[in-house]
C-alpha cells in the first residue's frame, strides 16, 4: 500500500506544523494516559483487597462485612467437612483463631498445620466466610504474609517451615 | 569430574564475557579493526563455554548424580528420562544457567550473522550484550551455583516438584527465556546506537528481526504457560493476573509496541527516539520480570524461595542496566537527528496510536503488579491486586485499540484516507455486528459483554482477511493474476494479517469464556453430573501407579447432549518422594471447546468430589496465540531481512567517524 504521493510543499510552515503536530500527539497520548490513570484510581478504590492475620483483625478493629484476605495456619483437628461441599476450619496465628466457612473444593495442598490464604468476607465475632482458598504450588511453600504474621507472633522457625531450595517455575 | 569441568567452563565464560564487553569498544575508539572484531570471537567462545557447562549439568541429571546439590534437590532416580532432562531447568540454579545459555547464544548469533552491520554498531552491540552476560554469569556463579557438591552424597534425590513433571513445562521455560532474553539484543542495539550517536533505517532493519524472533518465542512461551496452568493446576483457569504472569506479559506488550514502532522507523525514518526508549524499556521489563520471579518480593501462586542475597543481587543488576541505559538515553538521545514529519491520518499515525495504547496498557499492568510492593514498603499494609483490578483497567485501555486496529492496518503510508479505510472495513464490521447479534439470539440472556467480545474478535479476523484480499484481488483479474499477486505480496504483509487475525481468535476465545459453566458434585459410580452442554457419568475409580507416583484414576463416560464422546480419565496423584498430591485434570476436546474434569477429595462415604466445566471455544485463546506467533515468523522470513542492508546506508567501517 505504499503509494508514492508528491509531498506537499510544507517547508514554509514546517516549524509551526511540526510543533502543532507534536502538541497534538502529546495531547492524544496525555488523554489516553489520563484515562488510564483515572481507571487505575477508580479500580484501586473498589478492587483492592487487604491482607490480615487473625490477630490483626482484632487489633485493627476490622468492621464486619469487610472483604479481605485472611492467612495463617490451618489449626490441627479443626477441619469439619460436610454436608456436601461445605468445609469449616480454623485459621490461627497461635494467638488468635478465626473460624472459616467455605463451600467448594479445596486445593490439593490444603492440610492441617499448613499455611493457607483465603479470600472472603469477615463476618464479625471471629467468623469468616471464604469464597476462595488459594492453591499453592509447593508443599514447602509458606505464603509470605503467613510467614510474616508468624514472625510477628514469634512462632517462626525458618528451618522448620521448609527447606530452602524451592523450585522456580518460570 | 564432568561437574567440575562444567563449573570451570562457566567461570571461564565469565572471563571471556568481560573481554567481550570491553575490548570491542576500545577497538572502535582506537579505530583498530582487529581489536574491534575480538568481540565476535569472544561472543562465540562465551557461548561454547556456557554450552559446555550446560551440557555438564544435563549429564549430571541424566546420570542422577546426587553428589551435586542441585540434582539431589530436584531429581529422583525413578523419574522418567524426559523429566530428568526438564528438571535441569525446573529449579532456580539450572534455569539461570539456561537463561545465560540463551543470552550467550543470542550474542553468538549476532556475532555470526552475515548481515552486513556497520562495524561500530556490531561492536557496540556485542559489548553491551557482553556486559549483560557478565552480570548474569556473575549472579549465577556467586549466588546460584548449580554445580555445588554435596558431601556426603545422598542416596536418593528429593524429586522434582510434581506439578512441574509435565511435558508442557518441558518446553515452557525455554520458549519463554528465548523471548525474555531475546530482547537483550534489541537492548544492546539501542545502547550501541546511543553510544554511537546515530540511528537510522539500517538500525531499524537490523533490530527488527531480533525483536520479531524474541516476540514470537515470548508469545508461544506465554501461551504454553497459560495452557499448562489451565490443565495442570486443576481449576480450569488460564490467566490469573498473577505477578509472575504479569512479569511475562509486560515485556510482551512492550515488545509488541516495539515491533510496530520499528516498522515506522524503517519505512519513514521517524519515531527514532521513542523506538530507542522502547527497546530499552522492553528489556528492562524482562529484567524486572526476572527480579519479580527470583527474589520472592511478591506473593504469587507460583511462589518461589525468597533468598534476600539473590534478590539484592538482581536488584543491583536491574538498577545498573535500567538506570545506566536510561541515563545514557537522557544524555545521548538529544543528539539523535530528528525524524521525519508525518500526517496523523496515515499508517504511521495509526502505528503511533498502537504504541500509545499498548504502552498505556502496559503501564496499568505495571502499576497493578508493583503497587502492592510499594504500598507494603511505605505503609506496611498488605494488599492483593487481582483480576478485578486488571479487568477494570487493562481491558478498557486495550479494547479501543483493537476496535480501530483494522482501520489502521488498511491505511496507506504518508497520507491515508480515513473515510476510504472505513469503507473498506465496513463489510467486515457489518459481518461482525451480524455475528454478535446472532450470538445474542442463540445464547439468550447470557452475559452482555460476551457477544460484544465475539463481535470484536470476528471484526479483527475478517478485517485481516479482507485487507489481505484487497491487496491481492484489487486490480487483478483472473486466478493466475491473483495467484501471482498473492505470491508477490511481501511476507511481512501476510505476517501482519496472520498476527492480527490471531489477536481476533484469542479475543473470541476470551469472550466465550464468559459462557463457561461449572458444576460441583459428589459422585458414586453410576451417578451423573451436568454442566452446560456436557454430562458425565462416573464409571469407576481405580488405583494405578506410575514410576514415581501413586494415582487414583476416575473414569467417566462423557455426553454432549445425547451424543456420546470418548470416555475421560481424571486422576489424583500422590508423588511418593515429596508425599505431595496433584490433580490431573481430565480434558476432552470437542472441536474448539473442552469438557474439563477436576477431582477433589474422596468423601468418607466413598463418593468422589468432582468439578465439571464446560469451556466453550476455549482452545481459540491459545490457537490465536499460535496464529500470532506464526504471523511473526512469516514476517521474519520477509525478503528484506534476508538481504543485506542497502549498501549506500552502510558507512565504511570503523574509520568513518571519530568516536566519542
Amino acid at each position: 500500500m505504499t503509494i508514492a504521493q508528491p509531498s506537499r510543499p510544507v517547508a514554509a510552515r514546517r516549524r509551526s506544523t511540526r510543533k502543532q503536530r507534536r502538541l497534538m500527539l502529546i495531547g492524544a497520548a496525555g488523554a489516553v494516559l489520563s484515562l488510564a490513570a483515572g481507571l487505575v484510581l477508580f479500580a484501586m478504590r473498589d478492587t483492592i483487597v487487604f491482607f490480615y492475620g487473625p490477630t490483626e483483625i482484632t487489633q485493627k478493629g476490622i468492621a464486619p462485612g469487610t472483604r479481605m484476605r485472611l492467612g495463617g495456619l490451618v489449626e490441627k483437628g479443626s477441619v469439619e467437612r460436610g454436608p456436601g461441599q461445605r468445609v469449616a476450619f480454623s485459621i490461627t496465628d497461635t494467638t488468635t483463631t478465626i473460624r472459616v466457612n467455605y463451600e467448594g473444593l479445596l486445593p490439593d495442598l490444603f492440610r492441617e498445620g499448613q499455611g493457607v490464604v483465603t479470600e472472603g468476607v469477615f463476618e464479625g465475632a471471629g467468623r469468616f466466610r471464604a469464597d476462595s482458598v488459594l492453591a499453592k504450588h509447593d508443599e514447602t511453600y509458606m505464603p509470605r504474609e503467613v510467614a510474616d504474621t508468624l514472625k510477628k507472633q514469634g512462632h517462626w522457625q525458618p528451618g522448620a517451615a521448609g527447606p530452602s531450595p524451592v523450585p522456580a517455575t518460570r | 569430574m564432568i561437574v567440575e569441568i562444567g563449573h570451570f567452563a562457566l567461570a571461564l565464560a565469565l572471563g571471556v564475557a568481560v573481554v567481550q564487553s570491553l575490548v570491542p569498544l576500545w577497538g572502535v575508539s582506537r579505530q583498530d579493526r582487529a581489536l574491534a572484531s575480538v568481540g565476535s570471537m569472544a561472543a562465540v567462545t562465551c557461548f561454547l563455554l556456557v554450552a559446555l557447562s550446560f551440557g555438564a549439568l544435563v549429564v549430571s541429571y541424566v546420570r542422577s548424580d546426587f553428589s551435586v546439590e542441585n540434582v539431589a534437590s530436584n531429581s529422583h532416580s525413578t523419574q522418567p528420562l524426559i523429566y530428568k532432562l526438564t528438571s535441569v531447568w525446573g529449579n532456580h540454579e539450572g534455569s539461570m544457567l539456561l537463561w545465560v545459555l540463551i543470552l550467550t547464544l543470542f550474542g553468538a548469533m549476532v556475532a555470526l550473522s552475515r548481515r552486513s552491520l556497520p562495524a561500530r554498531l556490531r561492536a557496540g552491540t556485542l559489548a553491551a550484550q557482553g556486559l549483560v552476560t557478565v552480570a548474569f554469569l556473575a549472579f549465577t556463579l556467586l549466588t546460584s551455583n548449580p554445580f555445588r557438591r554435596l558431601v556426603p552424597a545422598p542416596a536418593e534425590g528429593q524429586d522434582l516438584n510434581p506439578i512441574l513433571q509435565d511435558l508442557g513445562l518441558a518446553i515452557h521455560p525455554p520458549l519463554l527465556y528465548v523471548g525474555y532474553v531475546g530482547f537483550s539484543i534489541t537492548y544492546a542495539f539501542a545502547v550501541a546506537a546511543l553510544i554511537d550517536g546515530r540511528i537510522d533505517a539500517v538500525w531499524a532493519r537490523a533490530v527488527r528481526p531480533w525483536t520479531l524472533l524474541a516476540w514470537v518465542f515470548l508469545t508461544l512461551g506465554i501461551a504454553m504457560g497459560s495452557y499448562w496452568a489451565y490443565y495442570e493446576l486443576g481449576w480450569g483457569g488460564w490467566w490469573f493476573w498473577d505477578p509472575v504472569e504479569n512479569a511475562s506479559l509486560m515485556p510482551w506488550l512492550a515488545g509488541t509496541a516495539l515491533i510496530h514502532s520499528t516498522v515506522v522507523m524503517e519505512k519513514r525514518d521517524s519515531l527514532k527516539v521513542w523506538t530507542i526508549l522502547l527497546a530499552i524499556l522492553t528489556f528492562s521489563l524482562s529484567l524486572l520480570g526476572t527480579f519479580i520471579v527470583r527474589s520472592g518480593v511478591l506473593t504469587s501462586v507460583h511462589s518461589f524461595a525468597s533468598d534476600p542475597q539473590r534478590g539484592l543481587f538482581i536488584l543491583g543488576i536491574l538498577i545498573f542496566f535500567v538506570g545506566g541505559s536510561l541515563a545514557l538515553f537522557a544524555w545521548r538521545a538529544p543528539l539523535l537527528r530528528q525524524g521525519g514529519l508525518f500526517a496523523p491520518v496515515s499508517r504511521e499515525g495509526a502505528l503511533v496510536v498502537n504504541n500509545v495504547f499498548i504502552a498505556t496498557s502496559c503501564a496499568t499492568v505495571f502499576i497493578g503488579t508493583l503497587y502492592p510492593l510499594v504500598l507494603e514498603m511505605v505503609t506496611g499494609d498488605k494488599i492483593s491486586v487481582g483480576p478485578p483490578f486488571f479487568n477494570a483497567t487493562f481491558v478498557p485501555v486495550l479494547v479501543p485499540l483493537l476496535l480501530v486496529l483494522p482501520l489502521g492496518q488498511s491505511l496507506a503510508w504518508k497520507r491515508g484516507d480515513l473515510l476510504g479505510a472505513a469503507q473498506r472495513n465496513a463489510a467486515a464490521f457489518g459481518f461482525a455486528v451480524i455475528v454478535a447479534l446472532a450470538t445474542v439470539a442463540v445464547t439468550q440472556g447470557g452475559p452482555v459483554i460476551a457477544p460484544l467480545g465475539i463481535g470484536l474478535g470476528v471484526f479483527l479476523v475478517t478485517g485481516a482477511i479482507m485487507d489481505l484480499g484487497e491487496r491481492i484481488v484489487a486490480r487483478a483479474s483472473g486466478w493466475p493474476a491473483i495467484l501471482s499477486r498473492a505470491r508477490g505480496l511481501p511476507r511481512s504483509a501476510w505476517g501482519t494479517a496472520f498476527a492480527h487475525a490471531g489477536v481476533g481468535l484469542s479475543v473470541i476465545g476470551i469472550a466465550a469464556a464468559a459462557w463457561s459453566t461449572e458444576a460441583i458434585g459428589e459422585l458414586k459410580p453410576g451417578e451423573r453430573l451436568t454442566s452446560g452442554r456436557y454430562t458425565i457419568v462416573l464409571e469407576s475409580v481405580t488405583p494405578r501407579n506410575g514410576p514415581n507416583f501413586r494415582a487414583e484414576v476416575a473414569r467417566f463416560q462423557l455426553f454432549s447432549g445425547n451424543r456420546e464422546l470418548a470416555p475421560v480419565e481424571a486422576a489424583k496423584r500422590v508423588y511418593v518422594a515429596r508425599a505431595m498430591p496433584t490433580t490431573e485434570a481430565g480434558i476432552r476436546t470437542d472441536w474448539l471447546s473442552q469438557a474439563y474434569i477436576g477431582l477433589g477429595d474422596t468423601q468418607p462415604n466413598g463418593a468422589v468430589a468432582v468439578r465439571l466445566y464446560d469451556k466453550p471455544l476455549i482452545l481459540l485463546i491459545w490457537l490465536g496465540a499460535i496464529v500470532m506467533a506464526f504471523g511473526g515468523a512469516l514476517s521474519l522470513t520477509d525478503r528484506r531481512f534476508r538481504l543485506a542492508a542497502p549498501r549506500r546506508a552502510t558507512p565504511s567501517p570503523v574509520a568513518a567517524q571519530p568516536a566519542e
